[in-house]
C-alpha cells in the first residue's frame, strides 16, 4: 500500500491530482465552515463587486459573496458526483461481472441489449430520466448513474472474462459455491483496482454532466449554491460582471481536471509495466 | 469480411433501435404526462378529453399503443406533435440536415486538429510540445461545454466583437454569414473530442513506435519521416477510427448543449423543449433518430476499419 502510494505520487499527474482533490475535498468537507459569509446573504449595496480584499473572489448580483456560495456548493456539486458515479459503477459493475460468468446465451443477450442502449448519448439519457421523475438535485444524481451504468457494465464484463478464466474461479465452481458468491466474493474484488481508476475519471465527467443538467435548469434549483447552476444564473448578468462567471467556471474545470489527473495517476500506479 | 458478417451487423442496428425503441416508449408512457389534456387544455370537458383518448388509442393496452407506434415509425410516421400539432417527422428530419451540418464540421475540425497535435506529442515524446499538447487535452476533457460555449460568447462576440454571438443561417441561404455563426458552435462541440482524441492518437502512436515491425524498419535504414508515415501512423491511426465513432455519442449530446446556448434549430433544442413542454411523440422520434444516427456512425467504422486492416477477418 505504501508502495502503491509512492508511485502514485511520483507521477507528476498522481500527485497534481492527488493535491486538487485533497483541496477540493477539504472544502467539501469544512467548505460550509470557512465562508467568509452566509451563502445566501444578499447586500444590496455590494452588488457585482470586483475581487477585493472584503469579498476575494467578488460578489453576485445579490450581492453574495462569490467564495462563500463557492465553497459551500462544493458540497453539494461533489458530493452528488460521486454518489451518482459509486452507483452507476456499482449497477455497471455488478451487470457486467454477472454476464461475464454467466457466459455463452445469456452473456451474448446481456451484452447486445447493453450495447444497445448505449446508443442512447448519456447526456440525452439523463435528460429523459430528469423529465420522467422531475427536476431535482436528488433525481439528476440517480438520471447520472443511469447513465453510466451502460458503459461501466461493458468495461467490467472485460476485465470479469480474464478474472472468470482465472484458476481460483473454476476452484470455486469446482467446490459448488453458488453464483451470487462466485460473481461477489471471487470475481468482484479482483476487477475493482481497473474499475476504480475508471470511475475515479468518470467522476470528473459526473461533475460536468451534473452541472450540465443544474445549467439546463434539470438539476438543482436556486437558490442552491451547485456550481451549473452558479454559471447558469451569472449568464444574464455578464454585461455587468465577467466575475460571477469565471469564478464558478474555474470551479468545475478544475474539480474535472483534478479527478482526471489523480484517475491517470492511479492508473500508472496501478500498472506499473507502462 | 464476409457478407454474413455486415449481415450480422446490420441485425444488430436493428436490434438496436428495437431496443431503444422499448426504452423510449416505456419511459414515455410513465411521464405523468396526459396526451388528451395536453391537446385540449386543462378546461376541456371530461367527455371531450374522453373522445380524444378514444380516438387517439390512449384508452387501449400499452402494448397495444407500442405495437401502433412502432408500426408508425417503421413507415416512417412519428405521429403528431402534442404542442403544434404538427407531424413529427418531417421538423426532426429537416432539424437533423442543421444538426449534422454541424456534427460534419465539428468532427472535419476535430481531424485537422487533433490528429496533427497527437502526432507531434508521441515524436516529441517528454518535450515541451508533448507538454503542451497533454496540458491543453486536460483543460479540454474537463471543461463541459455549456462553460466553453459561454466563454466563447464573453471573448469572441461580447469583448471582441468578432462574431455573432448566437443564431444559425442555413449555409444554402447566406454561405458566409451562415459560416460565421456557424464557427463558435462547431468550436465549442469540437473541442472536448479533440482533446480526447489526440490523447488516443498519441498513446497509440508511442505504443507502436515499440514494436518490433518499427524497429525492423529503422534497421533497415529507411528515414525516420518513412518509418513514422509508412510504418508508424499506418497502424496508429486505425483504432483511432473506433474511437471518434464512439465519440459520435458524446458529440451528439454536446450538440444538445451548443443548440440550445447558440439558438440553433437542431434536433438537439426540438429535443429539449419536447422534454420541458413533455412532448411525447417529439422525445420519442428524437431520441429514435439520435440512436439511429449513432449506430449507423458506428457501422460504417466497423466496415471501414476491417476494410482498412487486412490482419482482421471477421466471420
Amino acid at each position: 500500500m505504501t508502495d502503491f502510494l509512492r508511485r502514485l505520487l511520483r507521477s507528476p499527474q498522481g500527485a497534481l491530482g492527488c493535491l486538487i482533490v485533497g483541496l477540493i475535498l477539504v472544502a467539501v468537507v469544512f467548505g460550509s465552515y470557512l465562508t467568509p459569509y452566509g451563502p445566501e446573504d444578499m447586500q444590496p449595496l455590494a452588488r457585482y463587486k470586483d475581487p477585493s480584499a472584503a469579498h476575494w473572489l467578488g460578489t453576485d448580483q445579490y450581492g453574495r459573496d462569490i467564495l462563500s456560495r463557492l465553497l459551500d456548493g462544493a458540497r453539494s456539486t461533489v458530493v452528488m458526483a460521486v454518489a451518482a458515479t459509486v452507483i452507476g459503477t456499482l449497477g455497471g459493475a455488478i451487470l457486467g461481472t454477472g454476464s461475464a460468468y454467466l457466459g455463452g446465451r445469456a452473456d451474448e443477450f446481456i451484452m447486445r441489449t447493453n450495447d444497445a442502449v448505449m446508443a442512447i448519448p448519456s447526456l440525452l439519457m439523463a435528460l429523459m430520466v430528469v423529465s420522467l421523475l422531475g427536476s431535482n438535485s436528488a433525481n439528476a444524481l440517480l438520471a447520472i448513474a443511469i447513465a453510466f451504468m451502460p458503459s461501466m457494465a461493458r468495461i467490467s464484463r472485460s476485465v470479469a472474462l480474464t478474472v472468470r478464466k482465472q484458476d481460483y474461479v473454476s476452484a470455486a465452481i469446482a467446490r459448488g459455491e453458488g453464483a451470487a458468491y462466485i460473481v461477489l466474493r471471487e470475481m468482484l474484488p479482483n476487477v475493482i483496482a481497473p474499475i476504480v481508476v475508471e470511475m475515479t475519471i468518470r467522476v470528473s465527467f459526473a461533475v460536468m454532466l451534473f452541472a450540465t443538467l443544474s445549467f439546463l435548469g434539470l438539476g438543482a434549483q436556486p437558490p442552491a449554491t451547485d456550481w451549473g447552476l452558479m454559471v447558469s444564473e451569472a449568464r444574464q448578468y455578464l454585461h455587468r460582471s465577467y466575475w460571477i462567471l469565471m469564478w464558478p467556471s474555474a470551479a468545475i474545470a478544475l474539480t474535472a481536471i483534478g479527478f482526471n489527473l489523480l484517475g491517470d495517476g492511479l492508473r500508472d500506479a496501478l500498472n506499473p509495466r507502462t | 469480411m464476409s457478407a454474413s458478417y455486415i449481415l450480422k451487423r446490420i441485425a444488430l442496428i436493428f436490434y438496436t433501435l428495437f431496443i431503444v425503441s422499448i426504452l423510449v416508449f416505456g419511459i414515455t408512457q410513465i411521464l405523468p404526462a396526459d396526451a388528451a389534456v395536453m391537446m385540449l387544455g386543462e378546461n376541456a370537458t371530461d367527455e371531450a378529453l374522453e373522445a380524444l383518448r378514444q380516438q387517439m388509442g390512449l384508452n387501449d393496452p400499452i402494448w397495444a399503443q407500442y405495437l401502433h407506434w412502432a408500426t408508425g415509425v417503421v413507415q416512417g410516421d412519428f405521429g403528431t406533435s402534442l404542442r403544434t400539432g404538427q407531424p413529427v417527422g418531417p421538423a426532426l428530419f429537416s432539424a437533423l440536415g442543421t444538426s449534422l451540418t454541424l456534427a460534419v464540421l465539428a468532427l472535419a475540425v476535430m481531424l485537422v486538429l487533433a490528429i496533427p497535435m497527437g502526432i507531434l506529442a508521441a515524436v516529441r515524446r517528454g518535450r515541451a510540445a508533448d507538454l503542451v499538447v497533454g496540458f491543453v487535452s486536460y483543460i479540454g476533457v474537463s471543461l463541459p461545454e455549456f462553460v466553453t460555449a459561454t466563454l466563447a460568447v464573453v471573448v469572441v462576440a461580447d469583448i471582441w466583437g468578432l462574431l455573432p454571438p448566437a443564431g444559425y443561417v442555413p449555409l444554402a441561404e447566406d454561405f458566409w454569414g451562415g459560416l460565421q455563426r456557424l464557427i463558435l458552435p462547431v468550436s465549442v462541440a469540437s473541442i472536448m473530442m479533440i482533446a480526447h482524441v489526440s490523447r488516443m492518437v498519441r498513446s497509440e502512436l508511442v505504443d507502436v513506435m515499440h514494436t518490433d515491425y518499427i524497429r525492423a524498419a529503422r534497421l533497415k535504414g529507411l528515414t525516420p519521416r518513412r518509418v513514422l508515415i509508412r510504418h508508424g501512423l499506418r497502424n496508429a491511426l486505425l483504432p483511432t477510427i473506433t474511437i471518434v465513432a464512439l465519440d459520435v455519442g458524446y458529440l451528439l449530446g454536446g450538440i444538445i448543449v451548443v443548440e440550445e446556448i447558440f439558438s440553433i434549430p437542431g434536433i438537439g433544442r426540438a429535443l429539449m423543449s419536447a422534454i420541458q413542454s413533455r412532448d411525447l411523440p417529439v422525445i420519442q422520434a428524437g431520441v429514435m433518430i439520435m440512436a439511429a444516427t449513432y449506430s449507423i456512425v458506428n457501422f460504417a467504422a466497423d466496415l471501414m476499419y476491417a476494410w482498412l486492416d487486412k490482419r482482421i477477418q471477421y466471420d
